[in-house]
């Protein structure tokens, strides 16, 4: 049996799963070769994502002992590495309570419902040439789509808990998500308009300088959007572990409790990865025909280690104050970098259409000059905010005399 | 049309991380908004004031380690204060020295940890909390150098203190010093002017001098308001009187400058124990008082400190026998919590749990 993917078919550029479907065809039936490769990507994306979440989440407990001057989990297995197995080991052995008040299905959907968007988001990231799971020429926009799905799940889980915590959490999660989605949109147009293109593969292709230099703006929006979507400091108010203990999930126990941890984790990297794949140049770097996913994952490290590094320093911000950060700075800042990459796209770019890497250099220096100049703007505006008042000596008097 | 909603009480605490202890606000929010709120203590109630009229005068100070348990020597020093009092005894002065070095390196601790936690509350990470614990660690070392125990010490007697400080105290004192100057500043660089902290604190929670005062607050909340108001310089004890340092007051009454007062302190308590150190001299370190204390029938005494969080007061009244017919303690953390309803109601949840951070109480002190 010869099975062969047409052109025409959706799955034809992608090169794993075309491999696969007709290695496997050779031996098996053609529908079922399909459902044979569809489940080995399967499997290699979720066991992917999740193990990656787990080394990740030891990763972070070791950088965050760092900053704290502590040491961080080190005893289970060499440097501690095996901790997220013993903490899934017992979280799988925990009792897996439902609250008496809860709607059951709504709170046992939840979990997967958290975990499926970071799992999904990782099938159209190519790791290095060709090795997107999916090849979909419009993997920005599934990416968005996909991601949104955590808004409902974080209100379904604040709703079907019965909590009130939860349910503080869950309003400030989906007021923070949906806030934030607006201008993460808006800077991911500035890169869909320079690369032209929808698909991640030709994002990637279409960076022969990163587009981080170009579009600094949009990274930063980006990168301020996606913390406060992965609920991280100083974005964390969904799960204020200070305010509301533990936000939404205050009810989730055991392997809920593990998926949910999973997700949270999971996400930052995934998030790295898209965040890489379009402002880092994904997996291209020297050598990158066979080292690219190496240079993919360096990258992501990178990321990851600034997400964490953020996390350890800041303070939470306000729910209000959070809100007109979203709408009042970077919402601007977005729209800015928008006309701007617009104007620039159109009077740059030559008869067919296309940009030159000489022209992505002349974008990136004037876009780093309008990212100065708004932040300059921005930041007189919040100045008086943000500063304090008196001189830090303050008012101090020797020697009060008794009355 | 106007949505139709409807206020949501909620109960933070008594088991809550950030409540400090078992504190617990039955709390009603509109939104996000606080409306209503209901302090609720008791949940930490040990009877100390009872305790204290069935053990003897020596015994009672062990039940002052577990007021404010984050600033035992300085509940030590107010009873101590107390009892010598009722008794007219005079403290020889190198226990005086060193009453007063250890307060204040016990303000230090205690502040530190008022410190660390605000800014917990206002949702690091930990990281600056870890930091305050790492200075706090190397006092409550040189504590257990001078009596065996870290928290719980039980060091100061009514007449002076238990134990002179050994020989290696002095050197491991002035390393302290050193090393704190360092991880001070960096818990200053880190989080000072952090610009978040300014946003979230300043103008939040405000406390006007007026209510302050009519609610009899002390302490760093007092002075934050705008009041300087230090029983050290104001009823100097032990060797206040020989010390010199500043009160240092903020007038804006919000958040950060409770905070900040709290900082400004630290630095002071700084400059007196490095008085004491110059001006201790040898000598006893305990008056000449019976083992089992007898005071006059009818002799009552109050005695107040400035503690690290306000005025502590024990009050005694002796009816001639080994313990005390009543004793009476006046914690600053119970009084300072007449003013949450004040401080919370208008504000947001996440200003609520910082303005508790600031006001700095501890449960062991109000529940007693």
């Amino acid at each position: 049996m010869n099975c062969v993917l047409g052109p025409g078919n959706i799955l034809h550029d992608t090169l794993l799963f075309r491999v696969i479907y007709e290695w496997v065809g050779q031996l098996l039936p053609c529908w079922m070769s399909y459902f044979v490769a569809g489940f080995v990507i399967m499997l290699l994306l979720v066991n992917g994502v999740l193990l990656g979440a787990g080394l990740f989440s030891w990763v972070e407990r070791r950088l965050i002992g760092r900053f704290h001057n502590r040491i961080g989990p080190n005893r289970w297995g060499p440097f501690g590495t095996l901790q997220p197995l013993a903490d899934l080991v017992k979280l799988l052995f925990k009792e897996d309570l439902t609250p008496a008040g809860a709607d059951r299905i709504v709170f046992m959907i939840v979990p997967v419902a958290l975990v499926a968007p970071v799992i999904l988001m990782m099938a159209v990231v190519p790791f290095a040439k060709d090795t997107a799971l999916v090849n979909l020429n419009v993997g920005v926009l599934y990416i968005l789509a996909v991601t949104s799905i955590t808004s409902i799940a974080i209100f379904m889980a604040g709703w079907a808990s019965d909590n009130r915590y939860a349910m503080f959490g869950a309003s400030r999660g989906v007021a923070v998500l949906i806030s934030y989605e607006v201008p993460v949109v808006m800077s991911l147009l500035g890169v869909v308009l320079v690369s032209g293109s929808m698909s991640l593969d030709d994002v990637v292709s279409a960076q022969t300088i990163p587009f981080l230099l170009v579009q600094p703006m949009a990274f930063f929006v980006f990168l301020a959007g996606t913390s406060a979507e992965l609920n991280r400091t100083p974005f964390d108010l969904a799960e204020a572990e200070s305010e509301i203990i533990a936000g939404y999930h205050i009810e989730y126990s055991g392997v809920k409790f593990a998926l949910i941890q999973a997700a949270e984790f999971g996400a930052v990297l995934t998030s790295s990865a898209v965040m890489v794949t379009l402002f880092l140049s994904g997996w291209s770097g020297p050598a990158s025909n066979y080292l690219g996913w190496a240079w993919f994952l360096m990258k992501i490290g990178a990321l990851a280690f600034i997400f964490s590094w953020v996390r350890a320093s800041f303070p939470r911000l306000r729910i209000d104050q959070l809100l007109a950060f979203a709408w009042k700075f970077l919402l601007p800042l977005s729209i800015i970098n928008l006309f701007a990459t617009a104007l620039e796209v159109y009077f740059l770019r030559d008869g067919a259409g296309i940009l030159v890497t000489t022209d992505l250099w002349i974008m990136a220096g004037i876009n780093f000059g309008i990212a100065a100049g708004c932040l300059l703007v921005f930041g007189t505006l919040i100045q008086d905010k943000v500063r304090p008042a008196r001189p830090i000596s303050g008012v101090t008097l020797s020697s009060p005399e008794v009355t | 049309m106007p949505i139709r909603t409807e206020p949501m009480t909620v109960n933070i605490g008594p088991q809550h991380p950030s409540t400090h202890g078992v504190f617990r606000l039955r709390v009603t929010f509109d939104g996000e908004e606080i409306l209503e709120v209901e302090p609720i203590f008791g949940y930490l109630h040990r009877g100390t004031e009872k305790l204290a009229e069935e053990r003897n005068y020596t015994q009672i100070v062990t039940l002052t380690d577990r007021l404010d348990y984050v600033s035992s020597m300085i509940n030590n020093q107010a009873y101590c204060l107390a009892v010598e009092k009722l008794l007219g005894t005079e403290v020889p002065q190198r226990a005086k020295y060193l009453r007063t070095l250890t307060a204040e390196l016990q303000r230090v601790a205690s502040h530190l940890i008022a410190i660390g936690f605000f800014l917990q509350d206002l949702g690091t990470l930990g990281t600056p909390l870890m930091y305050a614990f790492r200075s706090r660690e190397r006092i409550l070392d040189l504590f257990e150098m001078l009596c065996g125990a870290r928290i719980t010490v039980s060091y100061m007697r009514p007449g002076g203190v238990f134990f002179d400080a050994p020989e290696d105290f002095w050197p491991a004192l002035d390393q302290f010093l050193e090393v704190f100057e360092t991880e001070f500043r960096e818990i200053e660089q880190l989080i000072l002017e952090n610009e978040i902290v300014m946003v979230r604190c300043r103008g939040v929670s405000l406390l006007p001098l007026d209510v302050a005062i009519n609610g009899s607050v002390s302490g760093p909340v007092l002075r934050a308001s705008g009041l300087a108001w230090d029983w050290r310089k104001m009823d100097p004890y032990d060797a206040y009187d020989r010390m010199e340092f500043d009160v240092p007051v903020a007038t804006g009454g919000d958040n950060y400058d409770r905070f900040w007062v709290r900082i400004q302190e630290i630095h002071q308590s700084i400059r007196i124990v490095k008085q004491c150190i110059q001006q201790i001299e040898p000598g006893p370190i305990r008056a000449d008082v019976p083992l089992v204390l007898r005071p006059e029938p009818g002799a009552e005494a109050y005695g107040r400190v400035e503690a690290s969080k306000g005025e502590l007061a024990f009050y005694l009244v002796s009816d001639g026998g080994i313990s005390p017919y009543r004793c009476k303690i006046r914690s600053p953390s119970l009084i300072n919590l007449t003013v949450t309803e004040h401080l919370l109601v208008g504000w947001k949840l996440a200003d609520m749990i910082v303005t508790l951070g600031s006001v700095d109480i501890n449960m062991g002190e109000v529940d007693r």
